[in-house]
């Protein structure tokens, strides 16, 4: 294949011209480039070059531990560093990462830059929070260690800030410890929305990780049922022996497009709320299984066909009142639903101090969307909603949101904003995403 | 098992160094850049989950004055030595080297002249303790002359006879050589290349080193489905990879 027509993509599936650079050396390899790059999966353009740029800096080579304190559980490691071999090396140590996304793909650099949360958000906050110190390279060529203390400004702003304010290059974090490698796990079947807010306000009390699987496509009195999974880490001693990391299946090829339709997805949606039988589980639960159960299918990406696909997550904030979850998803209904076979709600705690990071205190609701013609417009419409309840959207997920609405969305842009200036008046930082979101030059 | 490893900071040699350092043999790291050394060495020891520190000191492939030395420092570091592992080397394009004659020599210089110098010096010390395991990384490239790696693949090819050599005449007196045939693995140094079928993992090559190590196999390939392809394309006649483009 030439250079020049070489492609990549977020996970979403949209090809985009770009072609990543590799190496080991992340002092080296940050040198000239406008963006760094994780394992990709940031659905839509956050981690695609801007129009004009081929090369993006994939840091995935750099993954050296670079201290483990037994006692303190700091850790520091190069950018590159996944969660899948962090969660692997330590879970077995009596140590697990502060907070997680739902997939163990993803580096501590990605981890940062789009300030990651997880089940646990209610408790814990964003992975940001417990974030100690960063190495970066700064856009005048500097490299630099900041944190809450030393240039606060620009670590707050780091975290969350999807790669534009320079490149991350270490990261150091506060790990968790646990008592057992294992979930103590519950999952139940609940009939509606409402009921559904109630059971996550509720169980946040007790439990530190919940979150819930929404059928989106069922209309009416069993608007937003589905299924509620909700953990915390097992008492020592519960099972003698360590959970394995699991094999996985793949999906080996794009499918075609007409795989995921209405139809099918409605029948997935249906079967996965009939088929928890009983209606409420509980046992001791593989920590895989409970925190990333779509990782057992790698590329699962691909069902969605050639055409790709985006998520669109959003929260609705408490003030937007107690029905909001249900008027975005009558609204989201009406617009003839999305086909999405998965649909993700979790409640969320305080705002975290990342300068631009997505939660809120409210409810978050996740759900993909396969791209068609009518794609910007539903993603439009959808803002228009959130807008109005005073929600935002998440970057990390995000490839149709119009500068004009995430402006209305977010009072923080300016001070982002200000600190890019300050630090990279050139705006030598730039990614897919910022150029047409945030009005970069291309 | 005590180990002096040259190149243990990049690509399958990290692999490899982890995978050892994680079932508890003793390192010793040599390379060029020892800044770079002693953070692949504080690695290995947060993965290992090991308080004992692993002991660097500068080698580089270029220098072949210091491979004594350097050595020596592995053998008093570790209080021994059972086992030399190189995966060292460069690699280039063969349209960058054919433009770059001075380079073409360099490359050659550092992956047959130098490494075989370096083995020699690692075979002294082993046979002197009487006997241990050389492990080499060569490559599948040097099987056949073929058009992509016309100069890589000689430097390669030469290295590989010579591993056999030194297998046939010093097996009996406890010196296990070891050749490590990689096909393509998606590292660094591979990067920017369209991976072809049966790419391998870094991780997945250095479970079939460690093993071969064990076992004293004097050639391994890895992935281990390269060995077949390779018989496949030693058993191609000349006038087909004349016209073949790989």
């Amino acid at each position: 294949m030439d250079a020049d027509q070489s492609t990549i993509s977020g996970w979403g599936g949209l090809p985009h011209p770009g072609r990543e650079v590799f190496s080991e050396d992340l002092v080296r390899l940050s040198k000239d480039a406008v963006l760094s790059r994780g394992l990709g999966r940031a659905y839509g353009d956050s981690a695609l070059p801007p129009p004009g740029t081929l090369d993006v800096a994939t840091t995935i080579l750099a993954d050296r531990i670079l201290a483990f304190d037994e006692q303190s559980g700091i850790l520091r490691a190069e950018a590159g560093l996944d969660l899948h071999q962090i969660n692997w090396l330590f879970l077995e140590r009596g140590w697990f990462t502060p907070v997680t996304p739902g997939t163990q793909y993803v580096t501590l650099g990605g981890m940062v830059a789009a300030d990651v949360h997880g089940k646990n958000h209610h408790v814990e906050g964003c992975f940001g929070a417990h974030v100690t110190a960063l190495l970066m390279r700064v856009a005048d060529g500097r490299i630099l260690e900041c944190s809450a203390q030393h240039e606060p400004e620009l670590f707050w702003g780091t975290i969350g800030g999807m790669g534009l304010t320079g490149h991350i290059l270490e990261v150091e974090f506060q790990m968790k410890r646990i008592p057992s490698p294992w979930i103590q796990g519950e999952s139940m079947r609940v009939p509606d929305i409402e009921e559904f807010v109630r059971l996550l306000k509720e169980s946040g009390d007790a439990w530190p990780f919940t979150m819930g699987w929404i059928d989106c496509v069922s209309t009416g009195a069993s608007l937003g049922r589905g299924i509620l999974y909700r953990g915390r880490w097992a008492e020592s001693g519960s099972r003698a022996e360590a959970p394995q990391s699991k094999r996985r299946l793949s999906v080996p090829i794009n499918l075609p497009n007409f795989t995921l339709n209405k139809l099918s997805v409605k029948l997935f949606n249906e079967s996965i709320y009939r088929t928890h039988i009983p209606s409420k589980k509980a046992g001791l639960q593989h920590p895989e299984k409970f925190f990333y159960p779509l990782d057992k299918i790698l590329h699962w990406n691909r069902i969605y066909g050639k055409r790709g696909f985006t998520q669109y997550q959003c929260v609705l904030p408490n003030s937007a009142g107690q029905g909001a979850a249900r008027r975005f998803l009558e609204f989201l209904t009406k617009q003839g639903g999305a086909s999405s076979f998965l649909c993700v709600i979790k409640d969320c705690g305080a705002e975290g101090q990342g300068m631009l990071s997505f939660p809120m205190p409210g409810i978050s609701i996740a759900l993909d969307i396969a791209v068609d013609a009518n794609t910007q417009s539903l993603v439009n419409l959808l803002n228009g909603e959130v807008i109005e309840m005073g929600g935002r959207i998440y970057l990390a997920k995000d490839a149709f949101t119009r500068p004009e609405d995430f402006r209305l969305m977010e009072p923080r842009l300016d001070q982002f904003l200000e600190l890019r200036r300050k630090w990279d008046p050139d705006q030598k930082f730039r990614s897919a995403q910022s150029v047409r979101m945030l009005g970069d030059r291309a | 098992m005590k180990v002096a490893f040259l190149g243990a900071s990049k690509g399958m040699g990290r692999a490899l160094a982890r995978r050892m350092a994680a079932r508890g043999d003793e390192l010793c790291l040599l390379g060029r850049d020892l800044e770079d050394q002693r953070r692949t060495a504080l690695d290995l020891s947060a993965r290992a989950g090991s308080s004992r520190e692993i002991p660097v000191h500068h080698c580089d492939l270029e220098q072949p004055e210091g491979f004594a030395q350097a050595l020596k420092h592995c053998e008093e570091s570790l209080a021994g030595l059972d086992c030399v592992v190189v995966t060292a080397g460069v690699y280039d394009a063969q349209e960058n080297l054919e433009a770059d004659t001075d380079w073409a020599r360099r490359l050659m210089t550092i992956n047959f002249s130098n490494t075989v110098a370096f083995c020699e010096e690692a075979r002294k010390r082993l046979l002197a303790r009487g006997g241990g395991t050389l492990c080499v990384f060569s490559s599948v490239a040097g099987e056949r002359g073929r058009k992509p790696v016309v100069i890589y693949g000689a430097s390669k090819a030469g290295l590989s006879a010579y591993l056999e050599g030194l297998d046939h005449k010093f097996r009996a007196a406890g010196l296990r050589t070891v050749c490590i045939k990689p096909g393509f693995v998606k590292t660094g140094m591979t990067a920017g290349l369209k991976p072809p079928p049966f790419a391998g993992e870094p991780d997945q090559v250095a479970g079939v080193v460690l093993r071969a190590i064990d076992k004293g196999t004097p050639v391994a390939y890895a992935p281990g489905i390269w060995a077949l392809v390779m018989l496949a394309i030693r058993s191609l006649p000349r006038f087909v990879m004349r016209k073949i483009g790989f």
